[in-house]
């Protein structure tokens, strides 16, 4: 594979060819700061605040977007890049609601990180801030735009992984907001609630509803597990407080689904700690449900079984399971029907 | 090919014929029809009929001359043409009276006249020799206001289409090499050199190319594009095809913002009649080369001025700039090898393959070669459309293409190139106008809006009005621009409100200096130069805002005083009339005051008072 070296704060460095200067300085070990840029999506180059300086370059050129030449030499800290990104910075928080104490993404957010890192105040300039109504109109997700930078992650998430495009930009300048067709209700449009949108924003402004008071950032426990929901396989993270679980985030490293999840298993755990749960099997006696034990349960359906077997063969008995359960359920379903039962009559779901 | 040769004998005797008639002629670009001159040739071609007369009645578009509109020209075969500024209904009769009844020019309303061959008439200057075109040279503007634009007859006996005829002879090379000679440079503002572009878009490898032009004018004082558009929509057409032919595409689009309608009437029926006679379309006068062009109309936004949000918005998103590179010339209008010239290069291109590369190059400068069309608006006696060498000095535009400053005020500042340009003060009025001068000065060549201004103008004002344009215009992209610009803004609008202190210089500078170096397209870093060279170059009128409250130029309402001098006062009342507020009060016969806290600064007392006594300080 063709390479190129360049010189980044000082240090050589080689990388393929068409490697981006932001990456090829993440490879030096140099610390750039990054909104809009995600690996997985396209790359908008619009945030502006992993500018750095190129030697020869007319203007501060923003790395994620550049491409890495054959002798570039970047600094990626020079009084200039400190001095635009600083700007930046007070620009985003003169901008953008000072509630960090009780805001749900503070451990958890870019913007904050970032100021700390670079020592920025609000206030630098002042001025009109935003003041949208926080949208709570979607069963799972809470928009609040007053705390969206628009680095635009959430609606490139929308149209390049999930293929529906419900978001864009909407109006000019100042005004610019993140909105869907027309800008009306998140649940008047044709988001379906999977949620990719709040995995990718690096702010408080998308937020999962179920989760929001529940748990301060550093307080939550991250299990990996399974979904339960279907076959797939998708893997995420349980978020769990004090051994309950308050929701779920998704997780990059996921083998099956990285950062996607659809509406159940994003937002579909609170079932976990329902009080209308079953836990014990049920049996009905005399036209009414009672608990019983798993023994007379398992008892009762075996013997059902062998009774309906004997006396009228066993391809009276037929077994139909869901194309959504895992291999090995479905596996063990079959093998059941066959080796027990004796009979081939099985079928699923999404066989026609 | 020769099909066009014979169609040209042909169409050249109907033109000559048409010029051996008597024509009255009707400006009717955007600026004549606005100040009137449809009714006016109403009222010709009525008084024609009534009077029986036997003379054509024939419009064409603007000639430059917008402090005159409605401009009409009045021609007999065999003497010059004479072109009247001022004509209205009500005084058109008295031009058919004098010049076409009793055969003498109505002097006092001749703006020039054109004499060719004939003898001049004495009392009214010649055009080459007048003030207003003395300075210029007329080669891309050469048609307009002088042939009626929705006339492809008029194009092809004029010279049209001889370009693309003899282009399609050449060789592809050949052409771009004869662009590259003559140094035309993107006339849009970036200043690119165009032979260079259509060479990249040339060894692009792609399956399929385009042509797009940059009809999307949107400097506020800009309106060269509309007039080429207007006055010449052939040579634009002609243009694009033999940048067409050149690169290997065979389509083109024409991005027109939709406030243009006039210029999009004009070009489909050029497109149209072009179609008609084989010179678009299917085997090009017999080459076997096709193209075809269409137009899309913008919906508003200046920044689809800026080319990669133009073919975002051609693709039917967002009008958001693309990142660079790739570049159009490589990956364009849907992914593909574009070449995006804006209308006055393409409009130049005609005119540089017919007279060669070498004719346009001996124009101009070094670096900056052939014409340049400017317009020319503000506090001036001539405001209007000119074409001038490039190199010629600012001072040579306003003193004598301009004709002064109006009401004898003195000259103050020039702003060169719209939002994304910058103010020149007195100091610098005999910079050669080229690419590199300005650029150096701080300011820019842009699209060619030059904005004149007086001694009464406030030079925050000035930059409190860009900034809230291209506030207004950013398209919300990037953060320094999207709100960078926004507290650029509300940090002028303090000043000049007299709320400013002494932080917000430094302040303005150093946001300035970062939206510039990172804001993402050309937009956003150029948005702060009204601001930067204000500050450079009327650095005390921002002190005197923020150190001692006054405006210097008396322009800013909120930091004025309208006091009444008590000597001069003689109480008689006729102020306190004219005071829409009931700020004025006073004894009859006594001296009488203003209340400064109700007073809104509208000055409307001041021209009642009859004795001078109300003063603005």
């Amino acid at each position: 594979m063709p390479t190129v070296t360049l010189t980044i704060d000082g240090q050589q460095v080689t990388v393929p060819k068409g490697t981006t200067v932001l990456e090829a300085a993440w490879k030096a070990g140099s610390f750039v700061p990054t909104f809009c840029h995600d690996p997985e999506l396209t790359k908008p180059g619009a945030c502006r605040i992993c500018v750095v300086e190129i030697k020869g370059a007319r203007n501060l050129p923003a790395s994620c977007v550049t491409a890495a030449a054959e002798g570039m030499i970047v600094e990626t800290a020079s009084p200039a890049v400190i001095d635009a990104r600083k700007t930046i910075l007070e620009l985003m928080l003169d901008n953008h609601p000072e509630d960090c104490l009780t805001c749900h993404q503070a451990g958890d957010c870019k913007l904050q990180d970032y100021a700390y890192f670079y020592n920025v105040k609000p206030g630098a300039f002042g001025g009109e801030c935003k003041n949208y109504e926080i949208e709570d109109d979607n069963l799972f997700i809470v928009r609040n735009m007053n705390k969206c930078i628009l680095c635009g992650k959430c609606l490139r998430a929308c149209e390049e992984k999930q293929g529906r495009a419900v978001i864009d930009f909407a109006y000019r300048g100042f005004r610019t907001k993140v909105a869907t067709a027309l800008d009306k209700p998140l649940a008047d449009s044709v988001c379906v609630s999977c949620g990719t949108c709040v995995s990718v924003c690096p702010t408080g402004a998308l937020t999962e509803k179920a989760m929001l008071g529940s748990a301060r950032k550093w307080e939550v426990q991250k299990v990996r597990t399974t979904c339960p929901f279907c076959g797939v396989g998708c893997n995420f993270d349980l978020n769990v407080k004090g051994g309950k679980v308050i929701g779920v985030t998704s997780n990059a490293a996921a083998p099956a689904n990285g950062r996607d999840l659809c509406v159940k298993g994003r937002f579909g755990t609170d079932y976990v700690h329902s009080p209308k749960r079953l836990t014990k099997p049920l049996i009905k006696k005399n036209g009414e449900f009672v608990e019983s034990t798993w023994d007379e349960a398992l008892d009762l359906v075996a013997s059902k079984f062998g009774e309906i077997k004997t006396k009228f063969g066993s391809d009276s008995i037929a077994a139909l399971s869901s194309a959504r359960c895992t291999n090995e359920d479905n596996y063990v379903m079959q093998k059941f029907m066959r080796a027990v039962i004796g009979t081939n009559n099985v079928d699923h779901c999404a066989r026609t | 090919m020769s099909n066009l040769k014979e169609m040209r004998s042909g169409i050249e005797e109907q033109y000559k014929a048409k010029l051996n008639r008597p024509r009255i002629v009707v400006g009717l670009g955007t600026c004549g029809i606005a100040a009137g001159g449809r009714k006016v040739m109403k009222a010709i071609q009525d008084e024609v009929a009534n009077r029986k007369l036997d003379v054509d009645v024939d419009f064409s578009s603007c000639i430059g001359m917008c402090f005159a509109e409605p401009v009409v020209e009045i021609a007999l075969p065999g003497t010059p043409s004479v072109i009247y500024g001022g004509v209205y209904p009500d005084n058109v009769n008295k031009l058919i009276e004098g010049h076409l009844i009793n055969k003498t020019p109505v002097t006092e309303m001749a703006e020039i006249q054109i004499a060719g061959e004939a003898k001049p008439y004495d009392g009214i200057p010649v055009m080459e020799k007048s003030g207003y075109y003395a300075k210029q040279v007329r080669s891309v503007t050469s048609r307009l206001g002088r042939t009626n634009p929705e006339s492809i007859g008029d194009y092809i006996a004029t010279g049209g289409y001889a370009a693309l005829e003899k282009a399609l002879a050449m060789d592809r090379q050949d052409i771009i090499n004869e662009v590259k000679k003559s140094g035309l440079r993107g006339r849009g503002g970036g200043g690119f050199p165009t032979g260079n572009k259509w060479q990249f878009v040339h060894d692009a490898v792609g399956d399929k190319k385009y042509i797009v032009c940059n009809a999307d004018e949107g400097d506020p004082g800009a309106f060269m594009d509309r007039s080429v558009l207007e006055g010449d929509p052939h040579a634009v057409l002609e243009g694009m095809m033999i940048a067409g032919y050149t690169i290997g595409a065979n389509e083109g689009v024409i991005y027109c913002r939709a406030e243009y309608p006039l210029a999009i009437k004009r070009l489909n029926l050029a497109i149209e009649e072009a179609e008609k006679m084989g010179l678009m379309g299917d085997n090009i006068l017999g080459s076997g080369f096709n193209f075809t062009v269409r137009i899309k109309a913008g919906a508003g936004a200046f920044v689809c001025g800026e080319e990669t949000a133009l073919l975002n918005s051609i693709e039917g998103q967002r009008g958001m700039p693309r990142v660079r590179p790739p570049f159009p010339a490589h990956k364009g209008l849907w992914q593909k090898p574009t070449c995006l010239n804006n209308v006055e290069t393409f409009a130049n291109i005609p005119f540089i393959i017919r007279n060669g590369g070498e004719w346009y190059a001996a124009m101009g400068t070094e670096k900056s070669k052939g014409s340049k069309v400017f317009c020319i608006t503000g506090k001036i006696n001539h405001t209007g459309l000119c074409e001038v060498p490039m190199g010629i000095t600012l001072r040579e535009i306003v003193e004598d293409i301009a004709g002064g400053i109006k009401d004898g005020k003195k000259f103050k500042a020039v702003q060169s190139g719209g939002p994304s340009g910058g103010c020149l003060p007195t100091e610098k009025l005999d910079l050669p106008v080229d690419y590199e001068s300005l650029t150096a000065a701080g300011a820019i060549m842009g699209s060619g809006g030059l904005v004149f201004m007086d001694e009464t103008t406030c030079m925050v004002d000035v930059a409190k009005f860009f900034l809230n344009f291209t506030q207004l215009e950013s398209c919300g992209k990037c953060t320094p621009c999207r709100e960078g610009t926004k507290r650029m803004l509300e940090t002028l609008i303090r000043i000049t409100e007299g709320a400013g202190v002494p932080e917000d210089i430094p302040k303005l500078e150093r946001l300035a200096t970062n939206i510039k170096a990172s804001a993402l397209c050309a937009l956003g870093q150029t948005a702060p130069n009204p601001v930067l060279t204000t500050l450079k170059y009327f650095r005390e009128e921002y002190e005197a805002h923020i150190m001692d409250r006054k405006c210097p130029a008396g322009a800013c309402a909120a930091l004025l005083n309208y006091t009444i001098l008590a000597d001069k006062c003689v109480g008689c009342g006729v102020c306190v009339k004219a005071c829409p507020v009931q700020a004025i009060s006073g004894e009859k016969k006594t001296a009488h005051v203003i209340n400064s806290s109700t007073c809104i600064k509208c000055g409307a007392c001041v021209p009642k008072c009859k004795f001078e006594a109300i003063v603005k300080a």
